[in-house]
């Protein structure tokens, strides 16, 4: 009954605990300007579909794919435990599940045991990549001090939790072939089996202790994960389906113009403009992370650091200061600081630091070609060059800091309607002397 | 010649079927004007009655779009729209990905819809429907071309097969980059980067993909982007080659082809 009472109120406090950073989440996030998938509803179940719940930019490196489809399968299988577990600690019960489902709980426990061994190997493998054979793509400058030290609690935790379930498992196989109440014989343990021999010498109460400690363990482990993930680049598992679900499929050689600049424009060139076009007094493009939109935002958050968009990214393959997963990064940690800002004080009204300049650096928006790589590279549809548009917006628009050369390629624009110098009666020279 | 441009057609009572849209780069680039007159000989060779805009022609302004200057970028679009409109085109080809790209995506919006095609799908729909015949005893190459994708005409836009199609139809031997197709790496030049300087690297983004290009061996480059030609061009300078690999737009292999049949 104690410890009923005990996990209730764990339960109850993490999850609790978990809405509350999620709630705060969805505010931040809410900061940016509106933001409409141009895609019919379908359309958006679908691309969530296949990019998201089938995975189909990971298959780009197979390798990790593998990997990744084994954990991320295997995430799915345990839970069936986890929710064995949750109502046997409310319930007070052990194994609740077996007897109403048969054979059918040997074939979960199976699973369960099969794809724990498998995450385990992915997990390793994981690390192994990150730490051992060092793929040059997590070891890029923005990847030092917090970002892999997350990754590294992400599979430790996933290694943790595994062995704790393990360990569970076999302690209480060896209780089943005791007798010992309420371990009835349930369940099928390909896995764990192998290692009860050698808890076979234990008392009958040193193995209630290892089996009660690895329950316990193992839910605590979940639920401190689970709060843990707000603050981790974890997030990608529950945001990859809103993220997906939002992108727009439009294609990524469309970039959208401004209708504040339009309503000007057709004002200044005397053509009629549409009702309610009111320029609106905002910030063009964007300064801070307020400015961008929400799916910026949301972008910013679902982002796991893999760098796929950074490896593929000509400006930093030649070694300039580019990343574009650092652009989503210090967007992320730009969002971080206000929303630790919101969480004392419950609003946000600026404390004069900014995405440009404090975090992201002009030298480092200008680099971008806008060749769409890394929009291609994202395996949850990130779009780090919207991002940088808006940016670079800001800079010619609002603070008109274009470089140089490019000032004079606007000036010819205007006065030639070319980025050269050239007069436009000009235009047709190329054409004088053909002959059929 | 079956080409003219439109204020003149339009004097004549008449209209074509295609608008030639000719961009910066082939109006005033020695070397890009080239890729325009071996592009209006196929038109001719089809048969295909094309206009141009000439002096009505203006930049579609993706350069100050993509350098966040959408001031100037909708000034210059909202104009050429009004032009065109006034033309009442409808269909238009560009040897230019950034125009493509610009008009067909960007233009809409602006209440600019027209047919956009960049010149390897037009070329090619000339090819399938048999109004552009290439000579019957075109047999493949021994020398190895490679394509180099424009990043707004592959993933910019999806367009993959068209350029390869026309070059294999030509009797062309195609090879791939290691980096190819969705994968292309960028020649350096979008972006508004061919109007600026490179920012602080350890290299140029166009030797980084000229040196991947020769690489492979292939003794001709094959580019759809007058950026592009700009940018390979000048890294087969770099790499001391310019002897030995030709560098050329995709309507210039095909006149070759039509001219040696």
């Amino acid at each position: 009954m104690i410890s009923q009472i005990a996990f209730v109120l764990v339960l109850v406090g993490a999850v609790a605990l978990f809405a509350y950073h999620v709630r705060l989440l969805r505010k931040t996030i809410l900061l940016g300007r509106p933001y409409e998938s141009p895609a019919p509803v379908r359309q958006r179940w679908l691309q969530m579909l296949r990019v998201a719940v089938f995975q189909q930019r990971m298959m780009d490196k197979p390798i990790a794919s593998a990997a990744h489809w084994v954990i991320y399968v295997g995430f799915l299988v345990v839970n069936l435990e986890v929710a064995e577990i949750v109502l046997d600690g409310l319930l007070g019960t052990h194994r609740v599940l077996a007897p109403f489902l048969g054979s059918v709980y040997d074939a979960m426990t199976v699973a369960a045991e099969v794809f724990l061994g498998l995450v385990f190997v992915a997990a390793v493998i994981f690390l192994w990549r990150r730490n051992v054979s060092k793929v040059p793509r997590f070891h890029t400058a923005e990847m030092r001090g917090w970002p892999p030290l997350d990754a590294n609690i992400i599979l430790w935790t996933e290694i943790f939790l595994v062995l704790a379930l393990f360990f569970m498992n076999a302690a209480d196989q060896v209780l089943q072939g005791r007798g010992v109440e309420p371990y009835s014989k349930v369940g099928t343990f390909p896995l764990s089996q192998l290692v009860t021999p050698f808890l076979s010498g234990l008392s009958t109460s040193s193995l209630v202790v290892i089996e009660r400690t690895a329950w316990w363990v193992h839910i605590l482990g979940i639920l401190a994960f689970l709060n843990y993930i707000p603050f981790s680049k974890h997030l990608h598992i529950f945001l990859a389906f809103p993220n997906t679900y939002y992108a727009s499929p439009e294609p990524p050689g469309k970039l959208r113009s401004l209708p504040q600049v339009t309503a000007v424009v057709k004002e200044a060139l005397g053509l009629p403009t549409e009702n309610g076009t009111q320029a609106e007094a905002s910030t063009l493009g964007a300064k801070d992370v307020t400015d961008l939109t929400w799916k910026n935002l949301l972008d910013a958050y679902t982002c796991t650091e893999c760098g796929r968009c950074t490896a593929v990214c000509p400006a930093h393959i030649t070694g300039k200061k580019l990343s574009p997963r650092k652009i989503l990064m210090d967007t992320r940690d730009r969002l971080e600081e206000i929303k630790r800002h919101i969480h004392r004080t419950g609003k946000w009204e600026g404390d004069g630091k900014a995405l440009l300049g404090d975090y992201i650096t002009p030298e480092e928006i200008w680099a971008c070609t806008t060749c769409n790589a890394c929009v291609r590279a994202c395996p949850v549809l990130i779009h780090p060059v919207s991002i940088i548009m808006q940016l670079r917006q800001y800079l010619v628009m609002e603070a008109s800091q274009a470089p140089e050369t490019l000032n004079a390629a606007f000036v010819s624009m205007e006065n030639n309607g070319s980025p050269w110098a050239f007069p436009a009666a000009e235009r047709a020279k190329w054409a004088e002397n053909l002959t059929a | 010649m079956a080409g003219k441009t439109l204020a003149a057609w339009a004097a004549a009572g008449e209209k074509p079927e295609i608008l030639y849209w000719v961009g910066c780069a082939a109006s005033y680039d020695d070397r890009a004007q080239r890729v325009a007159r071996a592009f209006v000989q196929l038109l001719d060779a089809a048969g295909v009655r094309w206009g141009i805009l000439g002096p009505e022609e203006a930049c579609t302004g993706d350069p100050a779009k993509r350098a966040g200057h959408d001031f100037l970028f909708q000034m210059l679009a909202l104009q050429n729209i009004q032009t065109l409109r006034t033309y009442e085109v409808q269909r238009i080809v560009a040897t230019c990905p950034h125009c493509f790209n610009t008009l067909k995506n960007e233009y809409p919006d602006l209440g600019g819809a027209f047919e956009v095609w960049h010149h390897s799908q037009y070329l090619w729909h000339l090819i399938q429907t048999g109004r552009l015949r290439l000579p019957p005893s075109l047999s493949q190459e021994e020398v190895e071309t490679i394509f180099h994708d424009p990043c707004y005409l592959g993933r910019g836009n999806g367009e993959y097969e068209a350029p390869r199609a026309v070059l294999r139809q030509a009797g062309v031997r195609l090879v791939e980059a290691p980096r190819s197709r969705d994968f292309a790496l960028c020649c350096g030049a979008g972006g508004a980067q061919m109007f600026k300087e490179p920012e602080p690297g350890r290299k140029d983004i166009n030797i980084e993909r000229t040196e991947e290009l020769l690489a492979t061996g292939a003794q001709r480059i094959a580019v759809g982007c007058p950026f592009c030609m700009t940018m390979i061009r000048d890294g087969v300078k770099h790499a001391g080659k310019e002897q030995k690999v030709e560098v050329l737009d995709i309507a210039e292999i095909l006149v070759e082809k039509l001219k040696n049949s």
